[in-house]
């Protein structure tokens, strides 16, 4: 089955995994430092840093002592009381997971009174923890049960009558885990992962002594307390106390295979969980560079879309949006787009189709998808979804530093002193990420948080930002000039770094731009509505508190000022020197699983792979040569032009791949009249989706489960997706693509996603040490890989800039055009929540909706109260696009004149309202910013109301597809 | 939680937010005010000191002299540290547990009496002692327990129940 892992042929396996399933545990965290300390174990030499425990490295030694409450993953506790170990010269019986090495140390594992003591030890945790293993989830993987066969248990001489907790009621509140205090031991290892791990302290120890018992909030449901679900308590657990749901049903899997998570751009490594071909659980992985062993309830729990009843598994087609749905062949299908794609360009031009990709789909299936563009329609009309999200990024980063993408990995938080959140809300939009930010937060760093919103990272347990800049919507640029100029002008500035490394011309210029007392926080403070005071000792803060890091989302980059946004980011990481090392950075989170790789592979109309322009001759003729074609030296159109051109009649065809334009792009009513006017809409996707509906051929697509490829992170680190269970419906989507582009008269002669890498990587510098050889022997790579770079390149720009020295952009501050009126008198902003994803498409298909099960409009008490608006009640949302109904929250998170409204369900209609306004440099909409105006109402609206019907008529056309189906 | 308990709350928190280790006696000032440390309280301690509410939870229910709900009228503290024991303390105790029907922790159904357990009143030379709204009392013998508890009864019924347990 594809590529699946293979234990004999990888270099560190041996020494991490005893099977697939059961991996080894070292006991305690790996400590680093220089000075490596000698000691014998049971008379093994060993020699490991110093500060490791004695547990690990006996561990290291290959020797195992028993333990309970120690995991590597933990800080050492030493509760347990079974790693106990003799050490000579030294009195009684230490722990070993609580013991450092020292020089010279005699540790003695086994002895005669080590095992009566540890058999003491377990005689008493058995006398207390119900005896009925073989009907047990964890049977077959329990800690406990394997610590009782190790010190040799073999009675329990204090009965069971005694008081006991084996008659405590189960918490199943939490849909994918159980919680059954009757099997707990108390060993904390659930109560300091979720406190170590992710940051959340939602659990607790209540009482003291024998009534000691872990608790969720304030002794209360897991669904009623702090907990969000992301799995490190269950997987921390050494018992069946927390137990996957899944596995209670299904049992014990039998075999593993790592792969990628297709959620957010952090890009954990997981390890699925298999018995034959179905998924038991999904496993983050400790050896994932991204994740480091860590996951959210996303990638974690909620990947039974994947099996849901609503996936589409044969393709279909009909002529007119209004027939019912004709269930065909592949051949059928694939045949009937490729003529309608072929008759609309000998009619209407050459242009007159286009395609659009995904930053959900693997590098492979992009790539695909941007070649069959370029190759076989002969044009340069594709666009991904990245121009809706992170396109000022791509272009910002790319003018000032020269690459276009994040210069960090995420393992340089962890050595960063100044963090600053510009328009990101990562504890909801990048989870795992957010958890190392806040281990780093609580180790010491300082936070600054600029955004509209009081998100949790500003005021949680055990995180305070020092400074949050509670800026307008719309003044994100404003902020930033304000900031720079105060480290300018108090000359806070990293001059020498300036000098050494960016372009002097540019940066007199630049200087001499932001010096002007217009960029000062007191002149700006009535745009941002910042005080300027905040933004003065903000400024200070990151410009004297050491490692300064800025990590940003999609509030900086959704505006019409998004790509001049960046380019203030970058040069505020210049002038302040934090470029080039580890702990500093700029660094953008990405929306999806693979908005980087999506950009990297040329799916954007003026670039080939690389971020190399298609005017460039040398370029073109380089991938003429590869791929036989002759190809347009001009750019094709945008996203936005192919809906503009298909309302005047000129774009007529469209191949979509795992996009849904239909719901997540703006002024939603615009983009469905666009597709409502194209001849042969071509969607390929998992499901049914908004944009499907409006579709002529359907062809079915595979889940990330069902295929193999790659995805690159926001960290530029490309890890392995594997096919864990064979396609749904058949086929890979790569080879939909290639079908498609043969019957297009375009061959693609490929038999595995590799050899479409080893083209990538051919023709395109960055990548060109990468394959799937390496990717399996090093788990992943982060680019630039080549012969300058052949495990890849975790930090950026170290000795000098991609484009040589780094270029200052002057930043003026322009105020979008959508600004608030009397008849529109708030701003509306959008986002996204932790347990759902973008449009919702997986996530709604799974139980993650028990926790957000419809988008709600945020708003200030304030502005509620002068409308009559209470919690719960619905309100009208209007704007200059459209209107829509929601539910509001009322809710102090908000500041007055700010609403606030996410996107995962189709039927809210965010997108009704947002407008076509959009960054200047790249066309990504302005989500972030919409004038509107907010009412009580008492029925759906207008767009609502259709969209209900069409949407009804639509399963209809749907349901009907058996009776006239092949 | 009423309003003006809530209000307290609020006072007491910020009153002790600004001590090192101020969790304990922000706990305290509102036990010493309310008789209690209310559940619906916890949320405001855990915001005003960065926590999480399980942590402040925790550190509730580990110690036995934080109360979760209100205390009876009036409160009868035990000492069964070792010089009381020895002298027959938990003679003593019998006699509360079936005087009041209820055991340690305990608040009598008619809200009149708690029963609490502590480890030595400082009183060792007139063990056994005993404590009685925050009266202490050496030499305590079944009897004079049996007054106690009809005295604090009678109370209650002149009174009309007003009496605090402070």
């Amino acid at each position: 089955m594809g590529w699946r892992l293979r234990p004999d042929g990888r270099r560190k396996e041996e020494d991490i995994m005893i099977s697939t399933i059961r991996w080894k545990d070292l006991g305690t965290p790996a400590r680093v430092s220089e000075r490596m300390v000698d000691l014998e174990v049971d008379g093994i030499a060993v020699t490991v840093p110093e500060g490791t425990s004695v547990l690990r490295a006996a561990a290291e030694a290959g020797i195992s002592i028993p333990k309970l409450c120690a995991t590597d993953s933990l800080e050492p506790f030493g509760s347990c009381r079974l790693c106990l170990v003799e050490i000579e010269g030294r009195k009684g019986y230490p722990a070993s997971c609580t013991t450092p090495v020292a020089e010279g140390m005699v540790v003695h594992t086994q002895t005669t009174a080590l095992a009566k003591l540890r058999r003491g030890v377990m005689e008493l945790y058995i006398s207390d923890h119900p005896l009925d293993c073989l009907t047990c989830a964890a049977n077959g993987n329990c800690e406990l049960q394997d610590m009782a066969g190790a010190v040799g248990l073999r009675e329990v001489r204090y009965g069971y009558d005694g008081e006991n907790h084996l008659n405590q009621a189960k918490d199943t509140s939490n849909p994918y885990f159980t919680f059954d205090p009757s099997k707990c031991i108390v060993c904390s290892r659930c109560v300091r992962a979720c406190e170590e791990t992710q940051g959340t302290f939602a659990l607790t120890i209540d009482g003291r002594g024998f009534a000691s018992m872990v608790s969720p909030g304030q002794k209360e449901d897991f669904m009623d307390s702090e907990c969000v679900s992301c799995g490190a308590c269950v997987q921390a657990c050494p018992t069946a106390t927390l137990m996957e749901k899944s596995v209670i049903d299904q049992g014990q899997p039998e075999h593993s295979v790592i792969t990628t998570c297709a959620y957010c751009g952090v890009g954990c490594s997981f390890r699925a969980e298999m018995k034959g071909n179905d998924v038991v659980r999904m496993i983050p992985h400790k050896d994932g560079k991204a994740n480091r062993g860590h996951s959210c309830v996303k990638g974690r729990f909620a990947f039974g879309y994947a099996t849901h009843p609503d996936r589409i598994t044969t393709p279909m087609i009909r002529a007119k949006i209004t027939d019912p749905w004709k269930a065909v062949s592949w051949e059928e299908a694939i045949g009937y787009a490729a003529s309608e794609f072929k008759r609309i360009q000998a009619q209407h031009g050459r242009g007159a189709v286009g395609g659009i990709t995904s930053s959900r789909c693997t590098n492979e299936e992009t790539y695909l998808v941007q070649k069959l563009v370029r190759a076989a329609f002969g044009n340069n009309n594709v666009d991904t979804c990245a121009r809706v999200c992170h396109s000022p990024t791509g272009y910002g980063l790319k003018t000032t530093l020269g690459e276009s993408a994040g210069t960090q990995a995420f393992d340089s938080v962890m050595k960063a002193d100044v963090i600053i959140i510009i328009g990101a809300n990562p504890t909801d939009g990048h989870p795992v990420f957010a958890s190392r930010l806040k281990r780093r937060i609580r180790e010491g760093a300082k936070l600054i948080v600029a955004d509209p919103r009081t998100i949790d990272l500003v005021d949680g347990p055990h995180v305070q930002a020092s400074y949050h800049l509670k800026l307008r919507p719309g003044t994100n640029v404003a902020l930033v000039n304000s900031l720079a100029h105060v480290i300018i002008t108090e000359g806070l500035e990293a001059a020498d770094f300036v000098a050494e490394r960016c372009e002097a011309k540019d940066y007199a210029k630049w200087r001499d731009f932001i010096s002007q007392e217009r960029n000062s926080p007191e002149a700006l403070e009535a745009d941002t509505g910042v005080p300027a005071d905040l933004v003065r000792g903000a400024a200070r803060l990151f410009a004297t508190g050491g490692n300064g890091a800025i990590y940003y989302g999609l509030g900086v980059t959704e505006h019409s000022q998004g790509s001049t946004m960046v380019m203030g980011i970058a040069n505020l990481a210049m002038a302040t020197g934090n470029i080039g090392r580890e702990g500093v950075g700029v660094n953008p989170l990405r929306g999806q699983n693979n908005v980087q790789g999506a950009c990297d592979m040329g799916s954007f109309p003026h670039e080939l792979p690389g971020y190399r322009h298609v005017s460039d001759g040398v370029t073109r003729a380089l991938f003429e040569g590869a791929w036989g074609v002759k190809l347009e030296p001009e750019p094709g159109l945008r996203i936005p032009n192919m809906l503009d051109a298909a309302l005047d009649g000129s774009f007529r065809g469209i191949y979509i791949e795992g996009e849904d334009i239909a719901q997540s792009d703006p002024d939603t009513q615009h983009v469905t009249a666009a597709l409502e006017a194209m001849e042969c809409v071509v969607v390929q996707d998992l499901f049914l989706n908004e944009t499907a509906k409006f579709a002529h051929v359907f062809l079915p697509g595979s889940s990330f489960l069902e295929k193999n490829g790659t995805f690159t992170n926001a960290e530029r680190r490309i890890s392995p997706v594997r096919k864990v269970t064979p396609p749904l419906a058949g086929k890979e989507d790569w080879e939909v693509t290639v079908m498609l582009a043969e019957a297009l008269g375009y061959p693609m002669p490929y038999k595995h996603p590799s050899e479409i890498m080893d083209e990538i990587a051919r023709l395109t510098p960055t990548f060109h040490g990468v394959s799937y050889e390496k990717l399996d022997a090093l788990g992943s790579i982060q680019w630039p890989c080549n012969d300058e770079a052949p495990e890849g390149t975790p930090t950026m720009h170290i000795d000098a800039f991609v484009r040589g020295l780094g270029k200052f952009v002057i930043t003026e501050y322009v105020p979008t055009e959508e600004r608030t009126s009397r008849k529109f008198p708030l701003i509306l902003t959008t986002g996204r929540i932790l347990s759902q994803y973008n449009v919702g498409a997986q996530t709604r298909r799974t139980a993650n909706s028990v926790w957000h099960d419809e988008d709600r409009l945020e708003i200030h008490p304030s502005d509620a109260e002068t409308r009559g608006i209470r919690e719960g009640d619905w309100v009208g949302i209007r704007s200059r696009a459209g209107e829509t109904v929601l539910r509001a929250k009322v809710t102090e998170r908000m500041q007055p004149g700010v609403v606030y409204t996410t996107f995962h369900f189709p039927e809210s209609g965010a997108n009704v309202i947002t407008t076509d306004n959009s960054d200047w440099a790249t066309n990504c909409p302005e989500y972030k910013v919409t004038a509107v105006q907010v009412e009580p109402v008492t029925q759906p609206s207008e767009w609502q109301r259709r969209f209900r019907e069409f949407s009804e008529t639509q399963a209809d056309l749907l349901a009907k597809r058996d009776s006239v189906g092949a | 939680m009423q309003e003006t308990q809530l209000q307290r709350v609020q006072e007491a928190v910020a009153r002790c937010r600004d001590l090192p280790g101020a969790l304990l006696p922000m706990l305290h000032a509102i036990q010493d005010d309310l008789g209690y440390v209310p559940p619906e309280a916890v949320p405001t301690i855990a915001k005003a000191l960065a926590l999480s509410r399980a942590e402040v939870h925790g550190v509730i229910s580990f110690y036995h002299h934080f109360r979760s709900a209100p205390p009876g009228r009036h409160v009868i503290q035990v000492c069964r540290a070792e010089a009381c024991q020895s002298i027959g303390a938990e003679r003593l105790v019998a006699r509360l547990r079936e005087r009041l029907g209820i055991d340690f922790h305990g608040t009598t159904a008619d809200g009149a009496v708690s029963l609490e357990a502590v480890y030595c009143l400082g009183n060792c030379a007139c063990a056994p002692a005993v404590m009685v709204d925050g009266a202490l009392r050496g030499r305590v013998t079944e009897a004079v327990l049996d007054e106690i508890i009809d005295t604090a009864a009678l109370v209650d019924e002149h009174v009309g129940v007003a009496g605090g347990a402070r």
